[in-house]
């Protein structure tokens, strides 16, 4: 979850470039000052001070303008990870997809479509109540279900694994009504390509 | 009763002292007489629903009085027999006094001699005055270690089989599930220990025929995989006739060679049969279109298999010929109802399939009977789920809430009598062996 990266490729150039601005501007020792006066006909031409405080301003606003997009595209990307995580719930011993579920489902597609190397681990799970191990079979059925809309939209099979875990994993405790809708879910992990996930086209 | 055991009481304090002489004047008291009859060996005239009075002697010498604890203990969780408590040494005056335990409510007396490596018994049939039956049983060197136990498990077994003609269960042992990994436990309730590495999270144990093997199932990154485990080595080997998705609830046939299982994917789960210990193909058995098939147990003649399918729109019980032709639905479902029935296991006898059903909304366990569809409800305290029976054909262990916890328990269910078996953090899943000779 920790391993958001700036994303690569358009903005390698730039990055390089304001790299080693950055590199000069952040610098904590003075530019070398200037050498004695001239005492031989080689000697440089004096320094203008002030061009070296514009370039240090001009540096300075090329990096902040450059973060503050890192952070945009970090968020974005954080964004679209979060659709393809979003988890989709059910009624009890059902696992037909509700119209919430679709949407949700919806959302993950033009993610999928733009990075053909993700891998994605649809996870069925149920409510405590029932048999264990008939939950398996119920929990299998809600991540099939899932994984047959998203085929359906044109996601590869290959692309999706699926595992029940039945009522063996739940996120809620207890025996309220509200434990047991939030425990009727299918979730979504990515198992490859999470790395440097596109922000898909709008 | 309370006359006899004030008579009874008289007598013990006039012969007490005599005790140690009296079971060294026993000993040499060897019958060679083998009744091979089937059925209830010693010439008692046993009426099931009727429970005989057996009175086990004290026994002298190393573990002497762990060996009248467990076969007491044992003949009474069998629940055939009505076990006399009452230590009276009087019964055993110059060779077993008869009068005495006839007194003392005795059809039966049972007197355990501990002769070096044997437990020898002699059963003594108390109406016709006469002993009726003698057998050694090996004990191993390791007084009171799971084998020693097992073996005196393995004598009380056979007391019970020559007295009631049905041999008793101690010498048996049950699989569960408990704190992410397969425990097994005695009959009794000792020796609980874990067969797996904690946390690994299998589920659904069940017994090979032999009781060598366990097969389970364990969660993988790519679904849930069967394993079968070598109890003795301790060596696993996968199940992959369908190596990805689901793959639950194993069931040995009674020959052992075939186990059944569910194996589901994108399109259900279905039952499927696959060679125990090879890596054959499966082979498919129900055809569920797209439902939830799953819990397969097989009938004790291997040619039927009872499971819980979800084809009518709820779980029911279902039973099919092994090769998936006559599927019909088994549990009493009427138009309208919406209850949960699941989890069969078959009785060893035939007649019976037990199962889960949601009664008031909550799981009950209930026998169906094979012959006339008569329904039976064998508990209504706590939540109570995934029946098993004993090889008896008499006795249920399940996982119930009653105090608070799933633990399981063990019932009767002729009488309904019913015990505790486990204790302490939560327990489930349980699958009962078929009698384990001692090793």
């Amino acid at each position: 979850m920790t391993n958001r990266r700036i994303p690569r490729g358009a903005t390698v150039g730039a990055t390089l470039l304001v790299a080693a601005v950055i590199t000069a501007a952040c610098s904590h020792k003075p530019p070398a000052p200037p050498p004695a006066p001239a005492q031989t006909a080689s000697a440089p031409p004096a320094v203008d001070s002030s061009r070296i405080r514009d370039s240090l301003a001009n540096a300075k606003r090329i990096a902040d303008s450059l973060a503050a997009e890192r952070d945009r595209e970090g968020a974005a990307v954080a964004a679209a990870r979060n659709t393809l995580l979003a988890k989709i719930y059910f009624d009890f011993d059902k696992s037909d997809l509700t119209d919430q579920d679709r949407a949700t489902l919806d959302a993950k597609l033009p993610i999928l479509q733009a990075n053909p190397g993700l891998r994605i681990r649809i996870e069925g799970n149920t409510d405590k109540r029932g048999s264990d191990e008939y939950n398996l079979a119920l929990g299998q059925r809600r991540a099939a279900a899932a994984k047959r809309y998203l085929t359906e939209h044109g996601v590869d099979a290959g692309r999706l694994d699926l595992i029940s875990y039945g009522s063996e994993r739940p996120v809620a405790e207890g025996d309220t009504e509200d434990a047991y809708a939030q425990n009727r879910r299918d979730e979504f992990v990515i198992v490859a390509g999470g790395d440097n996930i596109k922000v898909a086209a709008r | 009763m309370r006359s006899a055991r004030w008579a009874s009481a008289i007598v013990s304090a006039a012969v007490l002292s005599l005790l140690p002489l009296l079971l060294l004047l026993l000993l040499p008291a060897r019958s060679t007489a083998q009744d091979t009859a089937r059925g209830v060996r010693i010439g008692l005239t046993y009426t099931p629903g009727t429970k005989p009075g057996v009175l086990v002697l004290p026994v002298a010498g190393p573990g002497g009085d762990s060996i009248r604890a467990i076969i007491q203990r044992d003949l009474g969780y069998g629940d055939r027999l009505e076990v006399i408590g009452t230590l009276d040494p009087g019964v055993a005056e110059a060779g077993v006094n008869y009068a005495l335990a006839e007194k003392l409510g005795a059809q039966v007396v049972v007197q355990p001699i501990v002769s070096g490596a044997a437990l020898h018994i002699i059963v003594h049939n108390v109406q016709q005055r006469r002993v009726a039956q003698v057998q050694d049983f090996a004990l191993p060197a390791a007084l009171n270690a799971p084998e020693w136990r097992m073996a005196v498990h393995g004598a009380s077994d056979e007391i019970e089989r020559w007295i009631t003609g049905v041999r008793g269960v101690a010498q048996t042992r049950i699989a569960y599930v408990r704190d992410g990994a397969i425990f097994v436990i005695d009959a009794d309730g000792a020796n609980a220990r874990p067969i797996t590495p904690r946390g690994a999270d299998p589920l659904s144990p069940a017994w090979h025929p032999t009781g060598h093997y366990l097969a389970y199932s364990v969660f993988t990154t790519r679904g849930t995989q069967i394993v079968v485990q070598d109890l003795t080595t301790g060596t696993t080997h996968a199940l992959t006739a369908t190596p990805t998705g689901l793959n639950t609830t194993p069931a040995f046939s009674p020959d052992g060679n075939t186990i059944a299982y569910s194996h589901g994917d994108e399109n259900g789960t279905d039952i499927y049969l696959a060679a125990s210990l090879a890596s054959d193909p499966a082979r498919r058995v129900t055809v569920g279109h797209g439902t939830d098939n799953t819990q397969p147990v097989f009938s004790p003649d291997g040619h039927q298999i009872a499971f819980t399918s979800g084809r009518s729109g709820h779980p029911e019980v279902y039973i099919t010929d092994v090769d998936g032709t006559d599927a019909q639905l088994l549990t009493p479902y009427e138009f309208g109802d919406d209850t949960y029935r699941s989890s069969p296991d078959w009785s060893p006898d035939g007649r019976l399939i037990a199962y889960q059903a949601r009664v008031s909304g909550q799981f009950q366990i209930m026998t169906i009977n094979l012959r006339d569809r008569s329904t039976r409800q064998l508990t209504s305290d706590g939540i109570n789920e995934d029946p098993a029976w004993a090889p008896d054909g008499r006795h249920i262990v399940f996982t119930s809430t009653r105090t608070g916890v799933r633990e399981l328990f063990i019932i009767d269910a002729e009488s309904g009598r019913t015990r505790q078996l486990t204790f302490g953090s939560p327990a489930r899943l349980a699958a009962w062996s078929r009698p384990l000779a001692a090793r």
